[in-house]
């Protein structure tokens, strides 16, 4: 399938079609914590483009990256908060 | 004369709040004129690095004094003064900078201020992100950081516990009897303290105190990215040349985990607008230092001004023929640290204890003009 790219989110492995953003593929992992607010409260996308900053996650180690703005590729390693 | 207060402080930055702090500690009844919030001039722009600084022993005494004064105070702090004994580590890009770590070091060791020299690999152990090739640095464990609008508002709030009165009014006269406010109503005071920063002047015109605009930077969130504040030792150079813009590289750790990224000098900025090529070039520089800075986000930037005395030093005590008018302006860069040591002065001065450390040099009557016009250069 050449229009597919395999990520990891969590460890997880999640296949998503070419082109999708990471919040997609996190949804699609099956995970709706996205990241903790600094008074530990459950964040997930809000805005979907990019302006509200609560769908940050860490991509390849780097962290606070908006994954509504991130496309997925092939061996992306996502780590959502806990 | 009977007034209603013994001191009235014009300004709620943290200088005139540790002046409120200290005078209400000494048994006076105090009073603080600000229109603004708590802490929301320079204290709310500045860095809050409490460090000792050693450009002269004037300034030595005082930043000494004020440090142990801080160390004292840290258990009473509340958390949201986010005071954190982070240390600092000057940082020594090439072989004159390390000389210039020695000669710290060895003047740190003669007044007891604890310093240790670190090579090349203990930097790095110390600052894994600082770029590699750094020639070494000294680090100052007992240094420390806060966050100065809440300190100042903590150091009120004694005060106000004591009995002092805050004002919300612009001061618009310092007479020896008082303060006059912007209703044209006068508050009565046995003596009055300016301690309105770089507007001081507004009030006292004959001190030339100048605005020295200051940029910082703060990154979102990324606990263990920094330790320790870092300074860089070229900062000596570009800090004291009076005359151009310069940047300086300048990175404090939060206890937030944010990284608050400084600092640039300007005289003649009259504006707070941030200006792009100096908030870039301070960005650059601190890059240069530590390159992976580029990997974080950068949430937030604004400026601030600094109090500029001519000679460095604050102005402190009270004017000549005008024992009853009293200056706590002019604290350029260290503000936040030598508040403490400033309100004790202040205190000392007004009631006639004893002086924690000697008072001469940073009194308002000292010869200012000596090198010339402080308002033109
Ligand atoms: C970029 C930058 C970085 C800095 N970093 C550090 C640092 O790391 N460590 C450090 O020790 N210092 C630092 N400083 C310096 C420090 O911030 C200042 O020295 C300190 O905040 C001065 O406090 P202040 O109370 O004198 O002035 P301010 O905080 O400016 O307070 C003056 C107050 O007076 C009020 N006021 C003015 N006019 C009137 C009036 N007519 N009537 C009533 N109220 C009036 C204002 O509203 C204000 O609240 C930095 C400064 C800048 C700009
Ligand atoms: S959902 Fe708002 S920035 Fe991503």
């Amino acid at each position: 399938m050449n229009d597919a790219v395999t990520l990891r989110v969590n460890g997880k492995p999640v296949t998503v079609p070419a082109g999708a953003m990471v919040s997609t593929a996190i949804a699609a992992a099956g995970f709706d914590l996205f990241r903790r607010s600094v008074t530990g409260q459950p964040r997930g996308p809000l805005c979907g483009m990019g302006i509200c900053f609560e769908c940050r996650v860490t991509v390849g180690g780097r962290q606070h990256v908006r994954s509504c703005q991130t496309a997925c590729a092939s061996g992306m390693e996502v780590q959502t908060d806990e | 004369m009977n007034a209603s207060f013994d001191v009235a402080i014009a300004g709620g930055g943290i200088v005139g709040a540790a002046c409120a702090d200290f005078c209400s500690a000494a048994g006076m009844r105090v009073a603080v004129v600000e229109a603004g919030p708590i802490g929301g001039g320079a204290t709310a722009a500045g860095m809050g690095h409490i460090v000792v600084m050693d450009d002269s022993p004037a300034q030595i005494a005082l930043t000494e004094r004020s440090r142990s004064l801080w160390m004292a105070l840290a258990r009473e702090l509340p958390a949201d003064a986010e005071y954190v004994t982070a240390g600092t580590i000057w940082v020594a890009a090439d072989a004159e900078e390390m000389a210039e770590v020695e000669r710290k070091r060895a003047l740190y060791a003669g007044i007891g201020v604890r310093a240790e020299v670190l090579g090349p690999r203990q930097l790095s152990e110390a600052e894994p992100n600082l770029r590699p090739g750094l020639a070494g640095g000294l680090l100052v464990p007992d240094d420390g950081v806060s966050y100065p609008p809440c300190a100042a508002r903590f150091f009120l709030e004694r005060a106000q516990a004591r009995g002092a009165v805050l004002l919300r009014a612009k001061a618009v006269e310092l007479m020896e009897t008082g303060i006059r406010l912007a209703g044209g109503e006068a508050v009565a005071a046995g003596a009055v303290v300016n301690a309105t920063g770089a507007w001081a002047p507004e009030l006292t015109p004959r001190f030339a105190v100048r605005k020295r605009k200051g940029h910082l930077a703060i990154t979102d969130r990324y606990p263990g990215f920094l330790r320790h504040q870092l300074v860089e030792l070229g900062y000596l150079k570009s800090a004291h040349s009076t005359a151009a813009d310069s940047v300086a590289f300048n990175a404090q750790p939060r206890r937030t985990g944010q990284v608050l990224i400084g600092s640039s000098r300007q005289f003649g900025a009259e504006h707070a607008a941030i200006d792009q090529p100096i908030l870039t070039r301070m960005l650059e520089r601190a890059r240069a230092y530590m390159p992976p800075l580029a990997d974080l986000t950068v949430i937030r930037c604004w400026t601030g001004f600094r109090a500029a005395a001519p000679d460095k030093l604050p102005l402190i005590g009270p004017c000549a023929g005008r024992p009853r008018l009293l200056l706590a302006t002019g604290h350029e860069g260290l503000g936040i640290t030598t508040s403490l040591a400033t309100g004790e002065l202040v205190a000392a001065h007004l009631s006639g204890r004893p002086f924690a450390i000697p008072p001469e040099p940073y009194l308002p009557s000292r010869e200012l003009e000596a090198e010339g016009d402080p308002l033109h250069e």
